[in-house]
């Protein structure tokens, strides 16, 4: 008996002695690693620009009259690094981390896997100087000019290649459907990408976009619209599909309804664009076609929202104890919310309240707050321990701390901005009898301070749940070590008979 | 067919709209009929598939009151897009356009204001300016168009003139200051360094005397030198230094200083001239409008019943 498992001891050793190294037959956990860590720093970085801004905005002295942190040009860069930096660092982290699993094979692409991060780190750290510096091409969430714009297609073609390379030479039958919406959102964001950010170069920092007047509007808010579409929806629901199921330890709630929703949501959103160009010189025929695929695409984004939440049906009690789980629920409800909104938001008689208000900002936020960035933690939350070796975070406790924290912040982030933004819409268009405006436009910024104030609060409590997560992923990191995960040999795909999977830590 | 430079784009938008809202409802349809395997036991199986150890899906239907909202939504757009204009050139049974109910808009209440514009205009501005409900909208006015230059209280800034402090740049009568708001006004000095001496020196000296002729702080020795070349200043701001209404030359003797009146601002103003612009609103105020603020700029100088019974 004792020399039996003295044996299985000893052949346990000697597997992990093979496995000390990541080799062909183990899972690539280092650029998933390098990803996930860097997701939590430029969460802290993009969130800290984010609060430095809205305190401008509460507060205009603050930028002391220097044109480099004035509010113009920290602005693009509070949204690059949130939206390109920490979620696209999230979205490289889970992307890469789900396709292998799930395709049970090593990532495909050999160099072209660590060019991606140091590609992706080196547009990141262009933008943070370019951007400052006030070189720009004028284009919401396209800002970058013309030469990082070039590497960021040589990084997203390169990502192409590793995502789908590695879906070719999967070893199970069928393609998990996490993996649809990486793959959707990889290919949009390349297209989009190339298209919108065409341009004439004059100089290495100039240049000028390649469509002029209001066909130069359309493709930017084509591009816009599907940056949140494709790079902000389709990726992370990928994320959803993958980290909400393993959490809950619960079969997705319905097969059926992943495929229509899948095919509704990223056929649908490209038509969307023009709501964002309600009442401009773009042709009223253009602006109704956006706003009645605009309202279409509530239930496709619904769909998303019900297969996530009823995976959790049988297992809600884990809602109490398990704040990762708190995390991935959360951010459902944030995204079920703010895709009502944003459909409500594209009817032309709201749309006509609500644009160019602070109402369009926290529409934004809640779901860059509540969606993106909360389903990024939990998944994160999920992620480092796993890949440095250990059974959980430092400080389970702390996830709680950080979650409560998040969503008291992200309520009064949003809630300031609601009430801000449809008091400016009113104040606007408020007319007296003799036709003159009842409120100069200043009354209008004065009658906003106060929620200027709430939502710098509301941002600040943001941020300081992103640093406790900073501390805790360091701790995490300080105590484990790298991962290694070999990759099974049986194939899961048939049933429940799939070998469980070796993953081990180095011992170095 | 003005959005489309032929009828085959109207007729490609139309039938790919048309066709795309048809294939969504379809998606959802078809889906919804597609026969799903039955719940053994009442459990609802799973497809059989598993990834990563237990990633595995249920063979749930599609929520029915979801379907009906998917159902709603296209046929909410089907029925919009017969409405209004979004099917290429096709204008919508409403005959809606955006532009169309801008000018209805501007027309319902432009029927609600011109009589009122009407009665203003046939009076004097001064007799406007000691109607409190005229001066009360003019104010208004000047607070949505004006106030971004000239501030909340009409009493400027550096480059923006105050307009409440009786001091004009032209003559500050009511005909004046509405040709002002009409029209705009363009101000130009030219840079007096070549013709006052070329050298710093000079400049400096000039620049004490025009602030001596407003006993603000100066040199008196350096004034005096330059007293003499004063001449070709006054061509425009007169010998004395009172300044020209009519062409807007502004008085050098009232320390009122537009452009600042430190030493270095008067030196800045006659080695680089100065350029001034105020744009015209005649075309976007319109003639009423602009009668009923210049009223109210008026009356922020002058009492109205004065004037009146001065008339």
């Amino acid at each position: 008996m004792s020399t039996t498992m003295n044996e299985a001891a000893a052949l346990v050793d000697s597997e992990r002695e093979d496995l000390q190294v990541e080799s062909k037959d183990t899972y690539n956990y280092k650029v998933v690693r390098q990803f996930a860590v860097m997701t939590v720093v430029w969460g802290v970085v993009g969130m800290l620009v984010g609060v430095i801004i809205a305190a401008q905005l509460t507060w205009p002295e603050l930028n002391g009259g220097v044109p480099w942190i004035s509010f113009g040009r920290l602005r693009p860069l509070h949204t690059n690094a949130v939206i390109f930096a920490f979620g696209g660092s999230a979205l490289f982290a889970t992307g890469y981390y789900v396709v292998q699993r799930t395709c049970q094979a090593r990532l495909w692409g050999g160099w072209l896997v660590p060019f991606t991060f140091w590609g992706w780190q080196t547009v990141i750290v262009l933008a943070a100087i370019t951007l400052p510096l006030g070189i720009t091409q004028s284009k919401e969430y396209a800002e970058l000019e013309w030469p990082i714009d070039i590497l960021i297609a040589l990084v997203w073609v390169a990502f192409a290649l590793v995502f789908f390379g590695t879906i070719v030479k999967r070893k199970t039958p069928h393609i998990y459907v996490a993996n649809w919406f990486y793959g959707g959102y990889i290919l949009a964001v390349a297209v989009l990408h190339i298209v919108n950010s065409a341009a004439v170069p004059v100089t290495m920092g100039k240049s000028y976009s390649a469509y002029a007047g209001v066909q130069d509007a359309m493709v930017q808010w084509w591009y816009g619209h599907n940056a949140v579409g494709f790079f902000l929806t389709a990726g992370f629901l990928g994320m959803m599909y993958y980290f909400i199921p393993k959490q809950a330890g619960r079969p997705i709630y319905s097969y059926r309804l992943s495929i229509v929703h899948f095919w509704a949501l990223i056929f649908t959103y490209m038509w969307a664009g023009p709501h964002h160009l309600h009442y401009t010189a773009l042709p009223d025929w253009t602006q109704s076609v956006g706003m009645v695929f605009s309202l279409i695409l509530l239930a496709p984004s619904w769909g998303g929202m019900i297969n996530g939440i009823m995976t959790l049906s049988g297992a809600w009690h884990k809602l109490r104890t398990d704040p990762i789980l708190k995390f991935l629920i959360v951010s459902l409800s944030f995204y079920g919310m703010s895709t009502f909104e944003g459909p409500m938001m594209a009817i032309k008689t709201v749309n006509a309240l609500s644009h160019y208000t602070d109402w369009t900002i926290g529409h934004v936020h809640s779901g860059a707050l509540g969606w993106v960035g909360m389903i990024t933690m939990g998944s994160i939350y999920y992620l480092i321990p796993r890949l440095f070796g250990r059974t959980q975070m430092y400080s389970v406790k702390l996830i709680e701390v950080h979650f409560w924290i998040a969503t008291l912040g992200i309520v009064l982030y949003i809630a300031a901005m609601w009430i801000a933004g449809v008091m400016q819409g009113l104040m606007w268009r408020a007319t007296n009898p003799d036709g003159t405006l009842v409120y100069a436009f200043i009354e209008a910024v004065k009658a906003t301070h106060p929620y200027f104030m709430m939502r710098f609060f509301g941002g600040l409590l943001y941020l300081s749940g992103m640093l406790l997560m900073l501390y805790n992923m360091i701790m995490t990191i300080r105590q484990g070590k790298h991962a290694v995960a070999a990759i099974p040999v049986t194939q899961s795909g048939h049933g429940h008979d799939a070998a469980p999977v070796a993953a081990s830590v180095a011992q170095s | 067919m003005a959005d489309f430079v032929s009828d085959f784009w109207s007729h490609y938008v139309s039938i790919i709209t048309i066709v795309s809202i048809i294939a969504c409802f379809l998606l959802a349809f078809l889906t919804s009929r597609a026969k799903l395997p039955q719940p053994v036991n009442g459990e609802v199986e799973t497809t059989g598939h598993v990834w990563d150890e237990d990633l595995a899906e249920l063979n749930n239907p599609l929520p029915r009151w979801w379907l009906y909202l998917f159902y709603i939504t296209c046929v909410f757009s089907a029925g919009y897009l017969i409405l209004y204009p979004g099917l290429g050139s096709f204008k919508g049974t409403l005959s809606w356009s955006a532009t169309g109910q801008y000018d209805e808009e501007v027309a319902r209440m432009d029927e609600v204001t011109a009589p009122l514009f009407v009665g203003y205009l046939a009076q004097e501005i001064p007799e406007v300016a000691a109607n409190p409900d005229a001066v009360a909208m003019g104010e208004r006015l000047f607070l949505t168009y004006c106030s971004q230059c000239h501030g909340s209280d009409a009493r400027g800034s550096r480059s923006f003139p105050n307009l409440a402090d009786n001091d004009w740049l032209g003559t500050g009568t009511p005909e004046h200051i509405k040709n002002t708001v009409l029209n705009g006004r363009n101000a130009v000095m030219p840079p007096m360094v070549a013709a006052i001496g070329n050298t710093p020196e000079d400049v400096t000296a000039m620049a004490n005397y025009v602030l001596s002729l407003s006993d603000s702080r100066h040199d008196a020795a350096l004034a005096e030198k330059a007293k003499p070349r004063f001449a070709v200043c006054g061509a425009c701001h007169g010998m004395d230094g009172k300044g020209n209404p009519a062409i807007g030359a502004p008085n050098l003797t009232d320390d009122v200083w537009l452009y600042g009146g430190s030493l270095s601002s008067v030196e800045y103003a006659i080695n680089n001239g100065l350029n001034n612009r105020m744009p015209a609103f005649g075309e976007l105020l319109g003639e009423g409008k602009a009668h009923v603020v210049a009223a109210y700029i008026w009356s922020l100088s002058n009492t109205p019943e004065e004037t009146a019974s001065a008339n």
